[in-house]
């Protein structure tokens, strides 16, 4: 017989005690700890901290740890610890021409000032399963070089620039305050600032496949990657207290500048024009796709027509968050039986109207047949 | 890196102070303008967006130490997301909760409205999945801001229409559109129309929160709420057939349980404290008073 079900509570602890189980796994097998996988899986704890817009590498390995390897859900976490962390200001703009550069290459010059320079990087290896990696086989030690001296390496844009072929950078108004969409509410039309923030912080599949979509016609995209840089960049912060810029510290980023082809329009002379990734830790892909979708994102200020799902700001940004997204696909999962009861009654009641309507007409049509 | 010792200090009810002030800052300017949906800077929060977040900020917002919590969701207390929020709740802010409708000062709730009618101590907390009551027929926001600027309701009233046109009735059964004060269309959340009038002029505060889609809006108490119909075709509830299988309730809203693989299934109430307290007042339904005449 049915009685009201009741011991949710004991349900959900037994099903969190067995959550753990399967997280820590086989007893017998050492447990994976926090510098395996900062160090590891660097890239992996790259895209948490990125995704989760929290710069913090032992952090941002626990959380992958605790979700066992579930990216989406590492983010999660992360995120909801960020959001109960005060906000005390906003750091200068990082300079990323002083970037002490591991890897930097560009597709529109052959050489450049300060070389092309692969550094770490998955391309050009060919991609066989390595059997040395089953066991713990030692590993060379890098060759490394002592940066040639101190001079800040030019952007790729910026050689354009001197001919006047790519657009400026673009200025904002002298009283503009950077924005956070962490703490303050989203409102259509955004500025570019916003935009990049909420890109920086897209999902990467999602961001990939939109990026991917600009070049197969869904946008009309002819990018060329101007320059991708990886390295290391200062934080430096303005203590007003103080009166001058203190340093907060080092961070990775990934930063890609996409130069696109552009014909002009009433509103501007035929030049190139710029498409911007920039995300924490070294990820290639993400930055490029950010750097498609803003160009792709750019189509109202340039004047280019709307045609395309990557050039509907509303569209993207709303659907680029991971976290949001997740959330709200795998409610359905709650209960929905007072909903569904609704609907199970309308469905009920509209057949036996369907039924009575469909006898009806069988009826007539008999007795039209009889006469 | 960080020292994780430091990892697991939170403030009361979870929330910093500040956004606590943001979002009641946010609920103040709801009340003020009834119906109309205020943008707030929603919050991560630790569970997932979709579950409850824009109402577990309401409540972590306006909640006090001395507060009596209650959460349902489907009605019922012991549902799992109802129970999580509750024990959320008892660890952030270590309030007192209950199930009982009469004893709690906050209810959070996810697509009910209780039947016992709620009282001007009380404040009721929806959770809010898709705010805009004009989503369906117009995805973007920037667009259906506008048409509540211009109080441009003309395409919910097609739709309502149409539905007439082509089955006679109107075919919305939750999330029946209404509308606040004479001004704003509002969603009531996906509660089923049934408890529509349950919202028009309450004693209860109403607060709605949709954290992923960022809105605040508000019911403040004693404030005209209509459903949306045609003088010819006007608004009415679902009605059930029988009573409550349990306590024999009528009028209630009720959730349809299946027994067996060969189609048998009751009707209970959909709010458990309701029945219970019906049945400890001595109200038996069918399938309570079938046993004992069995064994007299």
């Amino acid at each position: 017989m049915y009685v009201a079900v009741k011991g949710g509570e004991a349900a959900i602890a037994n099903a969190h005690r067995l959550l753990a189980d399967r997280r820590r796994g086989d007893r017998s097998v050492p447990s994976i700890t926090i510098e395996q996988i900062a160090g590891q899986l660097g890239l992996a704890v790259d895209r948490v901290m990125a995704e989760a817009s929290l710069y913090d590498r032992s952090l941002a390995a626990l959380a992958i740890r605790q979700a066992r390897g579930d990216m989406i859900e590492a983010i999660f976490i992360l995120r909801a610890y960020r959001t109960t962390l005060p906000r005390f200001g906003t750091s200068r703009p990082l300079d990323t021409t002083s970037m002490a550069i591991e890897r930097r290459i560009s597709a529109t010059y052959k050489d450049l000032p300060g070389g092309q320079m692969l550094g770490a990087t998955f391309d050009y290896t060919h991609r066989l399963l390595d059997p040395s990696l089953l066991t713990d086989a030692p590993v060379e030690e890098p060759a490394l070089r002592q940066p040639d001296d101190e001079v800040s390496l030019m952007r790729v844009s910026e050689i354009l620039a001197q001919e006047d072929l790519i657009e400026a950078d673009g200025e904002l108004p002298a009283d503009h305050v950077t924005g956070d969409l962490t703490r303050e509410p989203l409102e259509f039309p955004m500025s570019r600032d916003l935009r990049l923030q909420a890109l920086a912080r897209g999902d990467e599949g999602f961001l990939l496949a939109l990026g991917y979509s600009t070049q197969r016609g869904y946008g009309n995209a002819h990018p060329f990657v101007g320059e991708i840089r990886i390295g290391e960049v200062e934080v430096e912060f303005d203590v007003p207290e103080l009166g001058f810029a203190v340093s907060l510290g080092c961070i990775q980023v990934t930063e890609c500048q996409m130069v696109n082809q552009f014909k002009g329009s009433a509103k501007a002379p035929p030049q190139f024009t710029r498409g911007y990734g920039l995300v924490f830790g070294q990820s290639e892909r993400k930055s490029m796709s950010m750097s498609l979708v803003d160009r792709a994102l750019r189509a109202t200020e340039l004047g280019e027509d709307i045609t395309a799902a990557a050039q509907d700001e509303e569209f993207v940004i709303s659907h680029s968050d991971n976290v949001q997204s997740t959330g709200f696909v795998e409610h359905l999962k709650l209960p929905h039986y007072v909903d569904f009861q609704a609907e199970l009654d309308l469905v009920r009641r509209m057949r036996r109207d369907f039924e009575a309507s469909r006898q009806a007409g069988n009826d007539d049509d008999f007795m039209e047949a009889a006469q | 890196m960080s020292s994780h010792a430091d990892l697991a200090t939170y403030n009361f009810a979870y929330l910093d102070e500040q956004t606590k002030r943001m979002i009641r800052r946010a609920i103040l300017k709801a009340i003020a303008i009834p119906g109309y949906q205020v943008p707030f800077a929603s919050r991560e929060m630790p569970m997932p967006y979709g579950w409850g977040t824009g109402g577990v900020q309401v409540t972590a917002s306006i909640i006090g130490a001395d507060d009596v919590l209650k959460v349902i969701d489907q009605g019922a207390d012991d549902t799992t997301n109802a129970v999580s929020i509750r024990a959320f709740f008892q660890k952030v802010a270590d309030i007192a909760v209950t199930t009982k409708t009469d004893e709690a000062t906050i209810i959070q709730t996810r697509h009910r409205i209780p039947e016992t009618r709620l009282k001007s101590n009380q404040v009721l907390v929806y959770q809010v999945p898709i705010p805009e009551p004009l989503r369906f027929l117009e995805p973007r926001e920037t667009e259906t801001r506008k048409m509540h600027a211009l109080e441009e309701y003309g395409l919910m009233h097609v739709k309502l229409y149409e539905d007439i046109a082509r089955n006679g009735h109107i075919a919305t059964t939750y999330s029946y559109p209404v509308k606040v004060q004479g001004r704003y269309v509002m969603s009531p959340s996906p509660t089923p129309k049934f408890d529509n009038p349950k919202m028009h002029m309450s004693d209860a505060l109403q607060l709605f929160g949709a954290g992923r889609e960022k809105r605040i809006y508000a019911v403040p108490p004693h404030t005209e709420v209509v459903s949306l119909d045609f003088e010819d075709h006007p608004f009415e509830v679902q009605k059930f057939d029988r009573p409550c299988a349990l306590c024999g309730a009528e009028h209630v809203y009720l959730d349809e349980v299946i027994l067996d693989d060969k189609g048998g299934r009751m009707f209970v109430c959909s709010d458990t404290d309701h029945c219970e307290d019906r049945r400890a007042d001595g109200h038996v339904g069918e399938l309570l008073a079938k046993p004992q005449e069995a064994a007299e």
